[in-house]
């Protein structure tokens, strides 16, 4: 049995340590916002936070997560406002959606460590997470929206 | 007299000639084999066990892994560090960041577990997986056998590594993964062990630099 803390709660899974973080989330916690995009830490599409960290689900067993924090796409805000769900909304940056999660995620990393990103901040940042709708020019100006958010919200991602 | 003559003078004639020979032939060997250790690291000069020319033969060795794609990858000239057996830039164009571990959503260990992932080119792993640090970047992309021998004898250019530290570091868990970087990667051209015999024998008997 693992013990795991994943959006502030605490689940009890019997399940193989060696199991991708990726699909206790999906399979054993029903928390599928986070979606299986290569399995190879190639897309970024199961990006979580692993103690505030983007790890890739997909390559991360979920033995690395015991006594750790977790925090998916479900767990990023209360009720959905993080500043970057918000400027996500307000950009219109989804196309298909699929790699949104992650992206949301990735950029959340960034933002907590950066308040202020610059366009190669950003490129720094994002360049693992591939959106094949090619939504690039949206995310990034969706990003730079919500670090103008969250200064003006004086909130912390 | 004549004879007289001819062994007073003529024979020191011979040794002059013969002591010229034998420097000749030490000063041959000499720019053959370089001769310097590192003007900064005096724990190296002089030493009882200092040998250049048997320094310096341990360095080829050592040399031939450091620039492999296993140590070299990671030890790259600019700030992406470099991948596969062609050492190319490395996919999504990660940085080294200041500490060496990457940065925001791309740090080295959101990608790199602490051992490595299953599979044919996926993501190999190490606790300590990282790039050097940027105020030491230690770089051994491009570095001739010379210039690469005396940056790592430089205390100021090596991490700070005394003698002890760079004999414990051949040892340390994150270079001895280069000989088991995960499927599709070829191991460094010597075993681990050979590895380890060559770089304490270069340090050992001197840390000398070929020329």
């Amino acid at each position: 049995m693992i013990t795991l803390n994943i959006n502030k709660k605490t689940y009890n899974i019997d399940v193989d340590p060696n199991t991708p973080l990726l699909w206790v989330l999906r399979d054993h916690i029903n928390l599928v916002g986070t979606k299986y995009g290569c399995g190879v830490a190639q897309c970024g599409a199961c990006t979580v936070h692993l103690n505030g960290e983007a790890v890739r689900s997909c390559v991360t067993k979920v033995s690395r997560a015991v006594g750790q924090k977790v925090v998916t796409i479900e767990g990023l805000s209360e009720n959905n406002d993080h500043p970057l769900q918000k400027a996500w909304l307000e950009k219109d940056v989804a196309q298909c959606g699929y790699c949104q999660a992650g992206q949301i995620m990735s950029a959340a990393a960034l933002l907590r460590e950066n308040k202020s990103p610059t366009d190669q901040d950003i490129d720094n940042a994002m360049s693992g997470n591939i959106c094949r709708c090619g939504t690039y020019l949206r995310i990034k100006s969706a990003i730079l929206l919500a670090a103008e958010m969250q200064k003006k919200e004086g909130r912390k991602a | 007299m004549k004879q007289y003559f001819n062994k007073r003078y003529i024979l020191p004639g011979r040794m002059l000639m013969i002591i010229l020979g034998i420097v000749i032939v030490i000063g041959v060997a000499n720019s053959a084999f370089m001769v310097d250790s590192n003007a900064d690291n005096k724990e190296f000069k002089q030493g009882k066990g200092n040998d250049s020319i048997a320094s310096v033969k341990a360095f080829e060795d050592v040399y031939e892994v450091l620039k492999s794609p296993r140590c070299m990858n990671c030890h790259p000239a600019g700030d992406v560090p470099l991948q596969g057996d062609d050492s190319h830039l490395h996919t999504m164009l990660p940085k080294r960041g200041k500490d060496g571990h990457g940065l925001y959503a791309m740090k080295c260990g959101n990608c790199h577990q602490p051992e490595n992932t299953p599979g044919l080119h996926t993501p190999p792993g190490n606790p300590k997986w990282a790039l050097p640090p940027s105020d030491m970047k230690m770089v051994f992309e491009g570095k001739k056998p010379r210039e690469l021998a005396l940056q790592i004898m430089d205390y100021n250019r090596n991490g700070h590594k005394n003698k002890a530290k760079l004999l414990e570091h051949a040892r340390d868990t994150l270079v001895k993964a280069g000989w088991n970087m995960g499927e599709g990667r070829n191991p460094p051209p010597l075993t681990f062990k050979e590895f380890v015999a060559a770089w304490d024998t270069w340090i050992e008997k001197g840390g000398y630099a070929p020329k």
